[in-house]
């Protein structure tokens, strides 16, 4: 006899990922039948507001568009700029924001790692990965003032070099992190819990993933690699000696295997970049910003975030203003297209954990 | 299924974590972290260096940040009085405002808690309700960090060599592109036109100017300056003293963008097209004006534009007053006004050239033949120094000088000249001198540093080869049998201390005499008035005192329908200031005429 479907609600509140967004589902049984992705909890206009503002002011709302990982969006806004006007930006820069980015992207790791296995049940593994990540926001705070919303690279370069002692502190807690990941390992990646959730759970097909644009981690997590560090490199990413992990499978296990590789390639490059640093400026000082009129134009500047390709579009009329901005985010795809074809099938216990193994970040959506 | 051994034995390995040491902070008493050292907490500010621009709130994107008036701070020259309040409730820490404060009075601390249930306290004015923040900063700008352009956009000039052979115009001016740059410095706080005496709506012009919208400047320009393009080249520019940006850089070039905008429009006729402007039907008053200075046209221009029949009564023979025949050509070419007045004589101001009020025509004539006088006269007669031998031959007062040079005449003055004073007049005299291929030298009874010249004036007479002698205090000209000067002796001084803590005064020093050849001297130690013109009846009501004409904020003179204005009744005695008398004079005449019409 076939059972009655009940309606469920995952969320809005902080559906065990970062930022609200609901799912809502049908279920019959624990069988889920239906999933329908809603937002429309944190829309905040960036773009529009973008359009009112001068092209300096707008890289407070930046890093607001995702909170876990903001630097990526600052960066490929400030890139944009930089390709409309054509302005230069110091070497010395380029490898300060390849640093910011890759610390960024271990500080989301850290804080997925944590995401990924409380939706599990593995609570310990959160408190421990928020407290690693605060040494990352440790550094972050040293170089940019700030933990979280670090408003840091600019058009031009960045807002301020290294503090004294900075590289010394970084080294310390790459060698710190690389040790403490091996514990990582023995209390989730070797968890017979955790493999038994994840593996063969949430299998993203191959085909359906090149066709719908998924990104990142999921998309590499079915044997596909691409990440825009290499196909299309940017800052100083050509000249930095590491590999893009790829898993053949699809399914949450993967995806977290591509992870958990990703963050040790992380700190490879954050090592080359501190042995490899060149001095100099660190700054290509902009124009008054009341008067800065960029020429007309338009460019897009795409960025590897932890998500996955995101990129800012921006479009100049010669004005103070731009005329108009646009973010490709890849969180949409995630948690829309893919996230409602993904749970039909899937049991409701493994709902979260679906969620959360694909990078879906609900401000970063709406933005 | 199989049973995953290892899967099941290697999370244990977690309880070796037991007794590491924790992440988070376990002293008690609980002390805070100290934040790093670049943190971007609460605010402060250091309320003696902030001169409440407004930048600040200009940039805050939240609108966190208003401009409120504090006890005990007064407004003043470049100084708005007002501070920045901030709404830390809105503030998100961008450091955006610390990063665009132009005297780096703000800043970030590292305190970052407060804790309040009144949602109305977190509103507050750093500096004032934080004294103790200047302890806490940590994340503030420098010179280098600034998001100001601090550096201005050289002007084009002659080569200081290159100057001196002829009289051509030293400064080459701005083009299009060098000005849309300077302009894009400004961050229109607005202070320079409170220092400005006109009040000139500097801001907007800049802004068009920046915006690439040259007519819309000219157009704000002429809202209360119709002699701009004269400005635009020899201002003083009190403007560019108390910019903003000039606390850490270089002021933006106000004078110099003036000029540009100016510059763009090639004749009279243009002019009026840009400008278009409403001239009122008129309303049958008919105002008299003595002096084709600024401050007489500037009284014109505006008088005829709000419907009265002006007529200036000019005793040389080309408009401008001490700008034409005062100012070198070399600043200031003889054709730089021929726009500026063809275009107030085509609104339907008259000119009487050549007629000298006192010889030409009396008056009494003037004054009982028009509704309401204005009397914009100047300072032509040149102090004299008192000492013994200035009536030799070869002692020439630096003015007259000016003047001649400036009417195409020649004036002997040798290869050997020394000028006394330290004004513009005296630098003027001077860089005219070496253009006539003398030898020059300044001699000066202060310190370099305190001469009244404007110094890019200073500079640019360096620049030529002329030499300053500071501190000197001269006693005496000598002269040969036939009456002509051939030494200047003056003694050395020293600077003492001023007990009421005015400026340092030179003491002369004793025996310190010293002798210098020379061709000729040429004295610019100021001016005076000349009333002789004012018949007895007229002179008796006329209040003069210490040789200026007294007047109210209206200009009106203590003689019943007589204004006055620009260097005979200005202590500043300079053109925008003669331009703001001028200006002001129309709201005391227009009031005086069309009260109650
Ligand atoms: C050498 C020199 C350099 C200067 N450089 C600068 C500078 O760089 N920047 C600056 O801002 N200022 C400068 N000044 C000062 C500036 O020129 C004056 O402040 C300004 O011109 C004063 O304007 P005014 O309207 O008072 O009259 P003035 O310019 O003095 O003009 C008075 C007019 O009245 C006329 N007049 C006087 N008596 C009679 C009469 N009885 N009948 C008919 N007409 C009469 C005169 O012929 C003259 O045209 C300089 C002055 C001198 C002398
Ligand atoms: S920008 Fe600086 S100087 Fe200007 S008002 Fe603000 S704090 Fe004061
Ligand atoms: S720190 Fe940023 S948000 Fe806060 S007051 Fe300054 S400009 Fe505004």
């Amino acid at each position: 006899m076939r059972e009655k479907a009940t309606t469920l609600y995952i969320g809005p509140q902080h559906p065990g990922i970062t930022g609200n967004m609901m799912v809502r589902l049908k279920v019959e049984g624990d069988t889920i039948v239906k999933a329908a992705t809603e937002v429309g909890y944190l829309h905040r206009s960036f773009e529009k507001l973008i359009e009112k503002r001068n092209w300096l002011q707008s890289f407070t709302l930046l890093c607001r568009f995702c909170v876990p990982e903001p630097d990526p969006v600052e960066e490929s806004y400030a890139r944009a700029v930089e390709m409309i006007e054509g302005r230069e930006v110091p070497e010395r820069a380029k490898y300060i924001r390849v640093l910011v980015l890759e610390l960024a992207r271990i500080g989301s790791y850290l804080l997925w790692y944590g995401g990924q296995s409380g939706s599990l049940g593995l609570y310990t593994v959160g408190q421990w990965s928020v407290g690693d990540r605060n040494y990352i926001l440790d550094l972050f705070e040293a170089l940019t003032g700030a933990r979280v919303y670090h408003m840091y690279i600019w058009p031009g370069g960045v807002r301020r070099d290294f503090p004294k002692g900075f590289e010394k502190k970084v080294i310390d807690t790459m060698d710190y992190l690389e040790k403490r990941l091996d514990d990582y390992d023995d209390l989730m990646f070797d968890n017979a819990i955790f493999k038994k959730r994840t593996k063969g759970v949430g299998i993203i097909d191959k085909e359906k993933a090149v066709e719908w644009g998924v990104v990142g981690p999921p998309l590499r997590g079915c044997g596909i690699r691409s990440d825009i560090r290499i196909d299309d490199p940017y800052e100083i990413y050509d000249k930095l000696d590491f590999i893009v992990p790829v898993e053949e499978g699809g399914d949450i296990w993967t995806r977290a295997l591509v992870r958990r590789q990703e963050i040790r390639q992380s700190i490879r490059i954050i090592r080359q970049v501190i042995d490899n640093i060149p001095g100099g400026e660190y700054y290509n000082k902009v124009p008054n910003p009341q008067k800065w009129a960029l020429p007309k134009g338009d460019a897009y500047a795409r960025t590897e975030a932890v998500r996955g390709e995101v990129g800012m579009y921006l479009s100049s009329d010669g004005s103070i203003n731009p005329r108009r901005a646009h973010f490709k985010g890849a969180a949409y795809v995630h948690a829309i297209t893919l996230l409602e074809h993904l749970l039909v099938g899937e049991n409701l216990a493994d709902v979260a954990a679906i969620m959360n193994s694909l990078g879906t970040c609900p401000p970063e959506i709406e933005r | 299924m199989s049973f995953d051994l290892k899967g099941t034995l290697k999370p244990l390995t977690a309880l070796k974590q037991f007794g590491q040491k924790p992440h988070t902070l376990t002293n008690v008493p609980f002390i805070p972290r100290e934040a790093a050292d670049r943190y971007r907490g609460l605010h402060y500010n250091n309320l003696d260096e902030c001169i409440g621009c407004g930048n600040c709130s200009t940039i805050c994107q939240n609108q966190a940040i208003d401009m409120i008036p504090v006890d005990g701070i007064e407004g003043k020259n470049g100084d708005s009085g007002l501070r920045p309040r901030v709404d830390h409730g809105r503030c998100c820490w961008c450091g955006l405002c610390v990063d665009v404060c132009p005297t780096g009075s703000l800043s970030l601390t590292k305190d970052y808690v407060y804790v309040s249930e009144d949602a109305n306290s977190f509103l507050w004015t750093p500096g004032v309700d934080n004294p103790e923040g200047d302890e806490r900063v940590s994340f503030f700008s420098t010179k280098e960090t600034s998001l100001n352009d601090l550096g201005r956009i050289p002007m084009p000039e002659l080569e200081g060599m290159e100057r001196i052979k002829s009289f051509a115009e030293v400064v080459l001016g701005y083009n299009e592109e060098q000005a849309r740059a300077e302009a894009s410095r400004c961050i229109s706080c607005g202070l320079c036109t409170e220092a400005c005496p006109e009040h000139m709506h500097i801001p907007e012009y800049i802004n068009a100017i920046a915006g690439g919208n040259d007519e819309d400047a000219v157009r704000i320009i002429y809202d209360n300056n119709p002699l701009p393009e004269m400005c635009g080249k020899v201002c003083t520019r009190r403007c560019e003293d108390i910019c903003a940006i000039a606390h850490r850089g270089d002021p933006i070039a106000i004078r110099w963008l003036k000029r540009y905008a100016t510059e763009t429009v090639e004749n009279a006729d243009l002019l009026k097209e840009i400008i278009n402007p409403e001239i009122k039907e008129p309303n049958g008053f008919k105002v008299g004006i003595i002096g084709a200075g600024p401050s007489g046209l500037t009284a014109a221009y505006y008088l005829a534009l709000k419907g009265f029949d002006c007529t200036i009564y000019e005793a040389n023979s080309k408009a401008g007053g001490m700008t034409m025949y005062g100012i070198p050509r070399y600043r200031f070419p003889e054709d730089s006004l021929d726009k500026q007045i063809e275009y107030i004589q085509k609104i339907g101001v008259r000119i009487h050239f050549n007629t000298k009020v006192g010889k030409d025509i009396s008056f009494g004539e003037i004054y009982h033949n028009y509704d309401a006088v204005f009397m914009g006269v100047g300072f032509p007669k040149p102090w004299t120094l008192g000492i013994e031998g200035e009536e030799l031959h070869g002692s020439i007062q630096a003015v007259n000088f000016l003047y001649e040079i400036n009417n195409g005449k020649k004036v002997d003055i040798g290869n050997k000249v020394i000028v006394i004073g330290g004004g513009n007049v005296a630098i003027d005299a001077a860089r005219v001198s070496a253009r006539l291929g003398a030898d020059v030298t300044i001699l000066y009874r202060r310190r370099v540093q305190d001469m009244p010249a404007d110094w890019e004036e200073i500079e640019g007479a360096e620049a030529e080869g002329i030499h300053i002698i500071s501190q000197a205090i001269p006693i005496q000209f000598h002269g040969d049998e036939k009456g002509h000067i051939t030494t200047v002796e003056y003694l050395k001084a020293e600077m003492v201390p001023d007990e009421h803590g005015g400026r340092p005064k030179p003491i002369a020093i004793e025996g310190s005499n010293t002798v210098i050849e020379v061709t000729a001297v040429l004295g610019a130690i100021g001016q005076q008035g000349d009333y002789s013109f004012l018949e007895e009846e007229f002179d008796e009501k006329v209040k003069i005192e210490r040789g200026r004409i007294v007047v109210n904020e209206k200009q009106e003179t203590t003689l019943n329908k007589l204004f006055a204005g620009g260097d005979s009744a200005n202590r500043i005695a300079d053109a925008i200031s003669a331009i703001a008398d001028g200006y002001r004079a129309v709201k005391g005449i227009e009031e005086l005429l069309m009260k109650g019409k």
